[in-house]
């Protein structure tokens, strides 16, 4: 962000906090309804969902995808829960472990701080469409060959990590892994497989 | 009688080789199920309010605005109004609705009030004056001291400075007597002041007796070289990946399914039957996977017996309650802190003479556990004692290896440092003491050749402290550890189906050890088939009953009832089979798919035609283990393994990198060389971990854990790990021992074995792990913790 943006977060959210607080004050009073209201508020129509359900419609693997959620509940926990897309696991549940990567329009994303509503229009892809019908993808080949997995929890998260991580880098160098392969949490302690994979994949460069 | 024994190398067409794991499709794909992906239809989601307070009384509760909320189903207290609560996080109240938001809503209307108590949470060292304000000497504080060798003098001392709160009389002197008690000692019991044991001012110190061996003064005095120092390691989480918890539905008034993440399926009906008031026989335990345990998934937990009452409360319908990150960190399981002052004495030749020390540590409000203090070697002159602090936090579980890599951090690190101060390599000095290393010394000396190979520890170690110029100083470190790992009580239905398929039923679970595989290696390797004709069903408490899984014990436990389930199906195979090939059963063998007359390869059937003899039903046999009727024991007990460190460290920032790891380690008879190795590197990452990084801080003012996620209690990334090297011992000398397991060993000495390198490297012992920047340049500032 340019120093100009800093100054002027509230430009670039379209509301300030204190608007924001009374809209809050506004919505907390409105029935439990469907659909986003429009409130005015210094001097703009803002839509507001909730706080009751709301339809959510998703692209999620190709598919369209709806359920009724609150406007709170996280891509992670949609896909989770209405859609039981359970390949994505919900560990840290605040942005740190990466267990519950998926790629949204191609790029990976810890879907647990991302809302549901927030993406809707965008192209979801999660670890469930990354194998062709039963066939394990070279990746997840690989993540099998190389035993890069033990619990298996965070494995789906890695996978859909270094999926992505090899379509940026089909050559990568060794450093390359460590920086590109970092964001991925394992209690088990399969990195040692995991860098295995990233590398044998690239045809094996060794630095 | 049945020759059950492992097979001879020549063959084992499968055992002992690097085959992939027979998981690994489902778990790669993100197909695999764990309890927390279990949804079924009518899924309530179970939420619980936790105790702000590290130590309090509840006062009040009210759930009436709760139990008005649309979408919630049930509510129920966990902790009555009047309970003392003795740890922070500690469960209050348990509601169950239609989604997590409503029921974090409904948590959110619940009213308590909390009288709150004094808290203690420091596990720092216990004040010295501690040793002789613990109040009156019981009968069996005596006793203990007494079996201990305590000096006559220290326990007169203790007699007259605090009393005693038991009224001997004059058959118990002579009873004392009689059991060779001092007459000084008798003498100052009958001068005691008699002072009621609840008296006893409360302290949070439980000090054990001193125990000695030899006579360590003696000793001190007549070494060559003493050292002293202070080491110590805190509490960490174990963090599993899927949180503890469950999904509970109750199908029938007296039925219950409880899908739970565990790591002992066989066991937890049993635990769950009183306070369900149902049968045993009527819970249906249920886990195909489980994201972590590590020693943490033994038991039912309150909050489970919650889960499955609120689902009750709703009709039954299914409840799920998985713990979210926070009460995790807060009530789901640690490992115990260990510290220790250690003065240890060598001779002129490197020989161990003497060791003291004074160790404490907490593992919540029971206390602390007792690390194995010397570990490893049998110093022959010793005194030591142990203060286990209580605490108000959640309470220790078994982590991986209890006690002992907390007992590896003080007594190597106290060995480095004397070697340190011998001007001596920690090699040779371990190498030249392995006479008291236990049954393990020849593991040990076979191992350290092959670690010195591999890290090439003869040719780059230095003495204490990199003269190198720059910034980067580098240092070597090493370790070494044992285990028992004896296999547990396992038992297996095992069938032959006259299609040749073979089925296995085990009540068994796979922590991502490779369980799964190891049974159907053995299963396929015995019969002489491929590992795809063998099925698998486990996960499930109404198969036959397996141990849980801690303690390194399921490796050797699964193997060998399914070894003994296998060989007795192939001789009822066999025995079935024979007719039709003109031969005794004791003639016939199964390999290579085919049950032949053994040295005639022309008198065979396949394995599918054999298995055709066996008519319309199924062949089923068990395998048990033990079973000392029909030796041999295909199990063991007793692992050797050692690692050794190369690092580098930043004197200017503090910052630890581990640029390579050699572990090489002992497991008896290996069934998968690939998921063993799996399971050492995993530990070398793990261990890498909690030397660097982890560790669980409680703030003194509120008494809660301040790092309960994540993003500030850090974990080991990919990035962290540096170079490493796992080799595992097989061959003559360890695969006749049969199989032992292999979980807990490796993790035990890498704390250590990076603590001495980081020593090596820069001339200063960091007294504590983690070994985080800020402990690294105090360490630096002051000369080092151990001067």
């Amino acid at each position: 962000m340019k120093d100009d943006d800093a100054r002027k977060p509230e430009t670039t959210s379209g509301v300030s906090r204190r608007d924001f607080m009374k809209i809050s004050a506004v919505t907390s009073a409105l029935p439990l309804v469907l659909g986003p209201k429009v409130v005015h508020a210094a001097g703009e129509d803002i839509p507001v969902q909730g706080p009751g359900k709301v339809r959510v419609a998703l692209n999620v693997n190709g598919k369209k995808m709806s359920a009724e959620l609150e406007p709170r509940v996280t891509l992670l926990d949609a896909l989770r829960g209405p859609f039981d897309l359970t390949g994505a696991k919900r560990v840290c549940d605040r942005g740190t472990c990466g267990a519950c990567t998926v790629l949204l329009d191609d790029k990976p994303v810890y879907a647990c701080s991302v809302l549901a509503i927030d993406v809707q229009g965008a192209r979801i892809t999660t670890i469930e469409a990354l194998a062709e019908a039963n066939k394990l993808s070279s990746v997840m080949q690989a993540f099998v060959e190389h035993d890069a997995q033990q619990c298996g929890f965070c494995t789906p998260g890695l996978v859909v990590a270094t999926t992505h991580f090899l379509r940026q880098h089909p050559t990568p160098t060794a450093d390359d892994i460590r920086h590109g392969l970092n964001g991925n949490y394992c209690r088990c302690g399969t990195y040692n497989g995991v860098r295995a994979v990233a590398l044998m994949q690239a045809g094996g460069r060794q630095s | 009688m049945t020759e059950y024994s492992w097979p001879d190398p020549a063959s084992r067409p499968l055992l002992g080789k690097r085959i992939e794991r027979v998981d690994g499709p489902s778990k790669s794909s993100g197909r695999a199920k764990y309890t927390y992906d279990y949804n079924p239809q009518g899924l309530l989601a179970g939420k619980i309010l936790r105790c702000p307070y590290a130590h309090a009384k509840i006062t009040s509760i009210d759930t009436s605005a709760a139990e008005k909320m649309p979408g919630v189903k049930a509510v129920e207290v966990i902790q009555k109004a009047g309970t003392e609560i003795f740890w922070a996080g500690d469960e209050v109240v348990g509601v169950a609705a239609v989604d997590e938001g409503t029921a974090e809503d409904a948590l959110r209307a619940i009213k308590v009030e909390y009288e709150v108590l004094p808290h203690f949470v420091s596990d720092a060292e216990p004040p010295r004056s501690v040793a002789t304000d613990t109040g009156p000497l019981s009968a069996e504080d005596l006793q203990d001291m007494q079996e201990n060798q305590v000096p006559d003098e220290e326990v007169i001392a203790r007699i007259e400075k605090s009393g005693i709160s038991f009224k001997p009389e004059e058959k118990d002197y002579a009873s004392m007597k009689g059991m060779g008690t001092d007459a000084s000692v008798i003498a100052a019991l009958r001068k005691a002041k008699y002072v009621p044991a609840e008296a006893k001012p409360k302290s949070p110190y439980k000090k054990t007796a001193v125990q000695t061996q030899g006579t360590p003064d003696k000793a001190f005095s007549a070494a060559a070289t003493t050292s002293e120092g202070v080491y110590g390691i805190p509490c960490i989480v174990h963090c599993c990946l899927e949180t503890h918890g469950s999904v509970i539905e109750w199908p029938g008034e007296k039925e219950v399914v409880v899908h739970v993440s565990t790591q002992n399926v066989s066991g937890i009906a049993a635990q769950l039957a009183e306070p369900l008031a149902v049968p045993a026989g009527n819970i249906n335990v249920l886990q195909q996977n489980v994201g972590g345990g590590f020693g943490s998934k033994f038991s039912v937990d309150r909050w489970d017996v919650n889960t499955a009452n609120l689902s009750k409360k709703a009709a039954g319908k299914p409840v799920k309650n998985l713990l979210d990150r926070k009460a995790e960190f807060e009530v789901a399981g640690m490992r115990p802190s260990a510290y220790a002052r250690v003065k240890i004495a060598a001779d002129q030749d490197g020989k161990l003479v003497a060791w003291e020390s004074r160790s404490w540590g907490t593992g919540g409000v029971g206390g602390g556990g007792t690390p194995p203090l010397p570990y490893i070697f049998e110093i022959p002159n010793q005194r030591k004692q142990n203060t286990a602090i209580s605490t108000n936090q959640g309470s220790a579980r078994a982590w991986r290896a209890p006690n002992h890599p907390q007992a590896a951090v003080i007594t190597m690190g106290a060995i480095d440092d004397l070697a340190a101060k011998m001007k001596m390599d920690p090699l040779d000095l371990v190498l030249r003491n392995l006479d008291i290393a236990g049954p393990r010394a020849q593991t040990y000396k076979e191992e350290f050749a092959i670690a010195d190979e591999l890290m090439g520890w003869k040719k780059s170690w230095h003495q204490r402290g990199d003269q190198t110029p720059g910034n980067i100083k580098r240092g070597l470190g090493l370790s070494m550890h044992t285990w028992g790992g004896r296999g547990h009580y396992s038992n297996c239905d095992f069938t032959i189906h006259p299609d040749g398929s073979v089925e296995i039923k085990m009540g068994t679970q796979d922590l991502g050890t490779g369980a799964r595989t190891i049974i159907t290696i053995v299963a396929a390797d015995t019969l002489g088939i491929s590992m795809e004709n063998v099925k698998l069903l486990y996960g499930n408490n109404r198969y036959p009953q397996s141990g849980g899984s801690g303690g390194s014990t399921t490796s050797g436990g699964v193997t060998a009832s399914t070894r003994r389930g296998a060989v007795n199906a192939r001789n009822a195979l066999f025995a079935q089979v024979a007719p039709a090939l003109k031969a005794q059963p004791g003639e016939l063998e199964a390999v290579e798919g085919q049950v032949r007359v053994k040295g005639d390869a022309g008198r065979s059937l396949s394995w599918k035609e054999a298995c055709a003899k066996i008519g319309a039903v199924p062949l089923t046999v068990r395998g048990q283990n033990p079973n000392k009727d029909e030796p041999p024991d295909l199990t063991n007990s007793g692992v050797g393994g050692v690692q050794m460190a190369d690092v580098s460290v930043d004197i200017e920032t503090g910052i630890v990198r581990v640029n390579k790891m050699v572990a090489v380690q002992d497991c008896g008879l290996v069934v998968n060389l690939k998921t063993a190795e799996s399971q050492v590197y995993g530990a070398l990452i793990m261990g890498i971990s909690y030397a660097l990084y982890e560790e669980k801080i409680l703030d003194p003012v509120t008494g809660r854990v301040l790092n309960p996620n994540l993003e500030f209690y850090r974990l080991a990334g990919l990035s962290d790990i540096g170079e490493l090297k796992v080799h595992m011992m097989t061959g003559k000398g360890y695969d006749e021992r049969g199989v032992i397991g292999l979980a807990e060993p490796p993790v035990v000495s890498p704390g250590a074995s990076i603590s001495n390198a980081v020593a090596n490297a820069l001339g200063v012992r960091v007294p504590f792990l983690p070994l985080t920047p800020d402990r690294v340049l105090a360490a630096l500032e002051q000369g080092g913790g151990n001067g």
